[in-house]
């Protein structure tokens, strides 16, 4: 008795040390004073430069409190529930549009967006959000293929039909996401990653099971350590996370297939629990200036849609084709639509069964 | 008959419990259960469980969870039990107890990682048996991988209601029984592996319930080649976001969860009964 | 007898090195001077360094720590409270209806408690952040602490309690002076879990949180997209370090006290054979 009372007294105490520690910590940051020189940024983990919020708290008096998903299905459910005034958030294409047709987003005044003609007009007025009336993109890629030049050489891979040859048998690691998997099987066929017909999918799906001979692993983010420490030949993944593998191990190369791939966006929009609306636009314009746009894509490793932070940037990486790809490529380029509740399933009941499939 | 006293006692134990009880069980398992049995509109209907029930799929993910949950509790158990055991005859075994539960407080997923940098194919593990002139091995997304770290986290959780099930076992009970002449294996099974049973038991239940919906090393270790009903309740939660049928595969896991309680429960009832005529 | 005891240490160091082996793993490259855990590049203290310029993590493992100790605690004297109370329970149906509602947060997948929990906050117009999150972490606690103090309560002798029931004790003196040290040890365990549940919950801290609040844990998952940089090994490294330092006080205090404790018991024990 006298041994758990003595705990609970410890226990106490070292809770009342840290509340103390906490309120030192929040004094120094600044982030306990509720004024309403805040800023509430909801984004992916470690997905900014944190000397930018730094800069920007410097520059503008907004103190950023800043919160992290690691999904945009996650984040999603976090704003359609409420119970935080999230002011921005960060989500890619197709959440775009889902988020819109749900009025979850705020339509972005252009009057008071100062950096608009920054960027690079490809990358504006996507089907997702024509005009950009409720978004602005923050960074763009590709889907692509990483392969090891130890196993495998440049010209075997450069189309996605490559990946059905029976010479990488185990070879392959897939991203672990629906449209991703059927959207290659589709594009092999010469249909939209936006297909909507029962046939087209399970044509698709017939040809996404017979490469599974060559699949060795269906995985997501880690993709990027095992192609690092050459587990695989090859991997089916984003540039995002082709880049990070690419500056780790000398091996690796990227391609997009010339005939197609994915066309990703993560976008900058305002939902519609904002509160702060005079630090969004102070945020988004921050962001939108060349400068600072430039050094964040140094940090992070993405493509940024801003065509003049483009100088700002090392010769090396704005001239890299594999991040960067030729107009031809770019052309062929789809971005995902939401595809809707029965069919957002019915791609992920034929990827499931997919990867239900005895290897 | 319950006395004053005891209703009492009873009422003082149960008050909090409760609350705990219907804010965060009772709630969300009724919540549950309607969004498992409705449409998105709200209309009563059974096609989530005859979409469960009538995909093979479905079926075999359930399947593959009981018996991975099953595999993974197995071998926790084969390995925790001598530990548990040898733990005790230490001197200062809380001390030792307490170096067992410290692994268990760094990140999950950091941890992941690190088995990925010991188990990969220029990893720790084969860049040391590649000492020995032995080819690198294809080590991850294999069985036996997503095994081995499955048990590695689980098997805090096991030894220590086991520990402390046996430390609680009257030495002088060894004793006798050695001085009746019971050799180390008669006493092991017949005085120590007995005494120590509800230990044992808590840590089953501590292993294979949670281990029922296991799903991040099914991918990161795995590689998805198992699939469990864990991943299939992550997607329509997330992915799809097809909560209904998400609900469902979770009312189902409650009951597989139920299921296992009552085959625990004999023994228990047993035992209840003969300590509850000593009591009263 | 000798022999079997050098088996016996063989296996326990065994054990102990695959135990720890992942961990060495992270500290070690908490020292790279590279950027990832593949690839020695060379010794470095400089993600030591960040880390402790860093100080929106640091406020967060602050955050960490206080939601778990002061959820596990709570959560232990529920617990308790919960195991007393089903232990009680003379009806068998009874006892395993409420052993199979006490089991359920611990077979639901972590999505579904906190979307659940999510719901539930934002019907009652909760506001999210610590209070929300520190709830959730005791309530999906409880459960761990019923299942560690029950086998205690069932190994119990009864006769002790009958015993202290009749020579008057009442409910507190019993509860107090019998009961709680019998099971302690029981309790410590499901602290200990409730801990360690408590620091490694990603998916419901992640649902319930909110304004700013965040968890070491939720800071790592969604770090995985970019890559969860080396200064979170060295982060853990220091996490680690510190608990070691912790247990190692706790083993200097108990070896010390270890011979007054022996008297201790003596004392204790004609004392509850008195009641």
């Amino acid at each position: 008795m006298k041994k758990l009372i003595t705990g609970i007294i410890a226990i106490i105490t070292i809770v009342i040390i840290l509340f103390g520690i906490q309120r030192y910590l929040a004094m120094k940051t600044g982030t306990g004073e509720s004024s309403d020189k805040v800023l509430n940024l909801y984004n992916w983990g470690d997905y900014i430069d944190p000397d930018l919020l730094t800069k920007f708290t410097k520059e503008t008096g907004y103190k950023v409190s800043y919160e992290t998903f690691d999904s945009n299905e996650a984040m999603y459910t976090k704003i359609k529930q409420g119970g935080t005034s999230y002011d921005l958030t960060i989500p890619s294409d197709y959440m775009i549009q889902k988020m819109k047709s749900e009025n979850l987003l705020l339509p972005l005044d252009h009057s008071r967006l100062t950096g608009l003609s920054n960027y690079d007009s490809r990358f504006m007025n996507q089907s997702f959000d024509k005009n950009n009336k409720y978004s602005l993109p923050y960074f763009w890629g590709t889907l692509g293929i990483i392969y090891n030049d130890k196993y495998v050489k440049a010209n075997q891979v450069q189309h996605w039909d490559d990946l059905w040859s029976p010479q990488f048998k185990n070879q392959i690691m897939l991203i672990d996401s629906a449209r991703d998997a059927l959207g290659i099987a589709l594009i092999t066929q010469n249909k939209s990653v936006n297909d909507k017909s029962e046939a087209d999918l399970a044509a698709a799906q017939a040809k996404l099971t017979a490469l599974m001979p060559n699949v060795k692993a269906v995985i997501a983010d880690e993709i990027k350590m095992y192609m690092a420490q050459n587990e695989a030949a090859i991997a089916v993944t984003y540039s995002g996370e082709a880049s990070e593998a690419l500056s780790n191990n000398s091996h690796l190369h990227y391609v997009v297939p010339t005939e197609g791939s994915n066309l990703w966006f993560d976008n900058i929009v305002m939902p519609k629990t904002a509160k702060h609306k005079d630090a969004a636009y102070a945020f988004i314009n921050f962001m939108s200036n060349p400068e600072n746009a430039a050094q964040n894509a140094k940090y992070i490793g993405y493509a940024t849609p801003n065509k003049k932070a483009l100088s700002f940037l090392p010769k090396d990486i704005r001239n890299d084709k594999q991040f960067y790809p030729d107009e031809r490529t770019v052309s062929h380029l789809q971005v995902y639509d939401n595809l809707g509740q029965k069919w957002t399933e019915k791609y992920n009941d034929a990827f499931l069964e997919f990867k239900m499939t005895q290897r | 008959m319950m006395t004053k006293s005891k209703r009492q006692r009873q009422l003082f134990y149960l008050i909090p419990y409760s609350i705990w009880l219907i804010l965060f069980v009772v709630a969300p398992l009724i919540l549950l259960l309607f969004q498992s049995l409705t449409t998105p509109n709200g209309h009563f209907t059974l096609k989530n469980y005859a979409t469960y029930f009538g995909s093979g799929t479905y079926l075999r993910m359930t399947f593959n969870s009981v018996w991975y949950s099953f595999l993974i509790t197995a071998i926790t158990l084969v390995i925790s039990y001598p530990m548990a055991y040898l733990l005790n005859q230490l001197k200062q075994k809380q001390f030792w107890l307490l170096l067992i539960i410290l692994p268990t407080w760094i990140n999950l997923l950091l941890k992941t990682y690190a088995f990925i940098g010991l188990l990969s194919k220029s990893g720790t593990v084969n860049n040391f048996i590649g000492l020995f002139g032995i080819v690198p091995q294809q080590l991850l997304f294999s069985d036996w991988s997503f095994l081995l770290v499955a048990a590695y986290i689980e098997i805090p959780f096991m030894i220590l209601p086991i520990f402390n099930s046996l430390a609680e076992i009257n030495p002088r009970l060894e004793q006798a029984s050695r001085d009746l002449g019971a050799n180390k294996w008669q006493t092991l099974k017949r005085i120590i592996l007995p005494l120590s049973m509800p230990g044992v038991k808590a840590g089953i239940q501590a292993v294979f319930i949670p281990s029922l919906s296991l799903f991040m090393i099914t991918r990161l270790i795995g590689g998805n080649r198992v699939i469990t009903l864990g991943t299939a309740i992550e997607e329509h939660f997330l992915v799809t976001q097809n909560w209904q049928l998400g609900s469902t595969i979770g009312v189902i896991l409650i009951v597989a969860m139920v299921i296992t309680m009552i085959l625990t429960r004999d023994r228990i009832r047993r035992t209840g009964r003969k300590r509850g005529t000593l009591h009263e | 007898m000798s022999k079997n005891v050098k088996w016996g240490n063989i296996y326990l160091w065994f054990m102990f090195v695959i135990l720890y082996l992942p961990i060495f793993f992270l500290v070690i490259y908490s020292f790279n001077s590279g950027d990832v855990m593949q690839g020695w590049e060379g010794f470095s203290l400089k993600h030591y360094v960040e880390l402790f310029a860093d100080t929106r993590i640091l406020e967060i493992v602050v955050n960490t720590f206080l939601v778990a100790l002061l959820s596990s605690l709570l959560a232990s004297m529920i617990g308790t409270a919960g195991a007393l109370y089903i232990y009680n329970l003379n009806h068998e149906l009874v006892k395993n209806v409420f052993l199979s509602l006490n089991n359920i947060l611990l077979v639901s997948p972590d999505v579904i408690i906190g979307a659940s929990f999510l719901i539930l906050f934002t019907v009652m117009g909760f506001s999210l952040g610590f209070t929300s999150v520190l709830l959730s972490h005791i309530a999906f606690s409880i459960p761990i602490v019923v299942l560690m103090v029950l086998p205690r309560l069932q190994e119990m002798n009864r006769s002790l309690v009958a015993a202290a029931k009749d020579l008057g004790a009442n409910n507190w003196q019993m509860l107090t002076r019998v009961i709680l040290p019998v099971i302690s040890p029981g309790i410590l365990a499901g602290f200990f879990m409730a801990f360690t549940y408590s620091l490694d919950d990603f998916a419901v801290t992640f649902f319930v949180t909110g304004n700013g609040f965040s968890t070491l844990s939720v800071e790592i998952y969604s770090r995985a997209r970019q890559g969860v940089s080396l200064e979170i090994n060295a982060l853990s490294a220091m996490m680690f370090l510190v608990s070691l330092i912790l247990v190692l006080v706790y083993y200097a205090i108990s070896s010390r006290s270890g011979r007054n404790k022996k008297q201790g018991t003596r004392l204790v024990l004609p004392a509850s054979e008195g009641l």
